[in-house]
């Protein structure tokens, strides 16, 4: 066969033919990929409860706005039974060494912080990143913070208790703001 | 054309990374592990793959004056389709690789091949092309990205083999480190095609 000649006509009808297949071929994947990725997307939250609140049966979700914060936050609580057994709190920072992260951050119906899991960031490999080894994150475990002044937790350079990472102090600093709009957040729940 | 050549040259003497010195956007950017890069490779094998196939099926019925914007919608669609996939069934490498599986639209091999290639030659011999490219670009990343690995984070395909506290040499992992490591790859190949 020889090729097309490029004249109005055929270049029209080449071009609808091409884009009228693709958009069929695009939409018949996107509709077999949907209900997967939806799936894939809550199971990852799920996980991510699992891991800072491990017992529970049901989850009931609220979406607060924080007073300090552009976006609204997730408050995950959850119930054993018709019992309380703690709130898992989908919080973020903008204040990242590159930019927006995401934490979620448990706390046990006391108010206590029992584990914290980091969701999403693009902090440096090998520096901001370590922020999720145990090593740093633990110095939260346990901490109260309805008992520190201000209610708010810090870096021991900003006069708080917590070690900064070595050579990461934004990304400390970061994660220590991301506590905090989640402690906040859970107060304001608990009021409503 | 040679079959076993025309499959073989990808690897070696038209490498695209270390030869043809095509696509090192996502080829820096991604391999700072060896999982990352195979992601990435394999993923950009299959676009390539069926882009090249279907551009050489549609080469006669397409005219040359349309010839680029209809093999980037094509592309595009095959693009989209890795994506998709990806993020239904592979999630946690969709995430690591996040932005750069979009970008395989705008990477120069895929086009490069389809115009170089593809709209030349029959859809076998531009299967074989389009295989032995991504394989030879898929090596290529697994290779660098290994390395960067090894150095970088003391581990391999994520196995770490120093302590579990100990560092590796950060700089590695980070950009400036791709393009150490890249260099001097590419210096090794040019010394061993001149020898052979």
């Amino acid at each position: 066969m020889a090729k097309k000649e490029s004249t109005f006509k055929n270049m029209t009808i080449a071009l609808f033919v091409i884009t009228a297949v693709a958009g069929l071929a695009l939409s018949a994947v996107y509709s077999v990929t949907k209900e997967p990725i939806a799936a894939s997307q809550k199971a990852k939250i799920n996980n991510a409860i699992k891991m800072v609140i491990p017992e529970f049966e049901s989850i009931l979700d609220t979406v607060l706005m924080p007073e300090d914060g552009k976006d609204s936050i997730t408050v995950h609580r959850l119930l054993k039974g018709t019992e309380n057994s703690g709130v898992a709190v989908q919080t973020y920072t903008d204040d990242g060494f590159s930019g927006r992260f995401t934490l979620m951050v448990g706390f046990l119906p006391d108010g206590s912080i029992s584990n914290i899991e980091v969701l999403e960031h693009k902090e440096t490999p090998g520096l901001g990143t370590k922020m999720a080894l145990p090593a740093f994150k633990d110095q939260f475990k346990g901490v109260k913070l309805s008992d520190l002044p201000g209610e708010k937790i810090l870096v021991k350079k900003d006069g708080g208790q917590v070690d900064a990472i070595t050579a990461a102090t934004i990304s400390s600093r970061a994660f220590c703001d991301a506590v905090n709009r989640a402690h906040a957040i859970n107060k304001k729940g608990e009021k409503q | 054309m040679n079959q076993v050549n025309n499959f073989t040259k990808g690897f070696f003497r038209e490498n695209p990374i270390l030869v043809l010195m095509l696509g090192a956007c996502p080829t820096l950017a991604v391999t700072s592990s060896a999982i990352n890069g195979m992601g990435m490779g394999l993923a950009t094998t299959f676009v390539l793959f069926m882009s090249n196939v279907f551009i050489s099926m549609v080469k006669n019925f397409v005219p040359d004056k349309v010839r680029i914007p209809a093999f980037v919608v094509v592309i595009a669609s095959f693009v989209t389709v890795v994506d998709l996939l990806m993020q239904a069934y592979t999630p946690a490498l969709s995430k690591q690789l996040g932005i750069f599986i979009p970008l395989i639209v705008v990477n120069c091999i895929v086009l490069g091949r389809a115009e170089a290639f593809a709209a030349k030659n029959n859809v076998f011999s531009s299967m074989i092309d389009g295989l032995g490219m991504g394989l030879g670009f898929t090596m290529a990343l697994v290779i660098l990205g290994g390395i960067r690995e090894m150095l970088g984070a003391g581990s391999l395909f994520g196995y770490k083999f120093i302590a579990e506290s100990a560092d590796g040499i950060l700089v590695f992992i980070l950009a400036p480190g791709a393009f150490i490591t890249l260099g001097f790859l590419i210096a090794i190949l040019k010394k061993l095609n001149k020898t052979s």
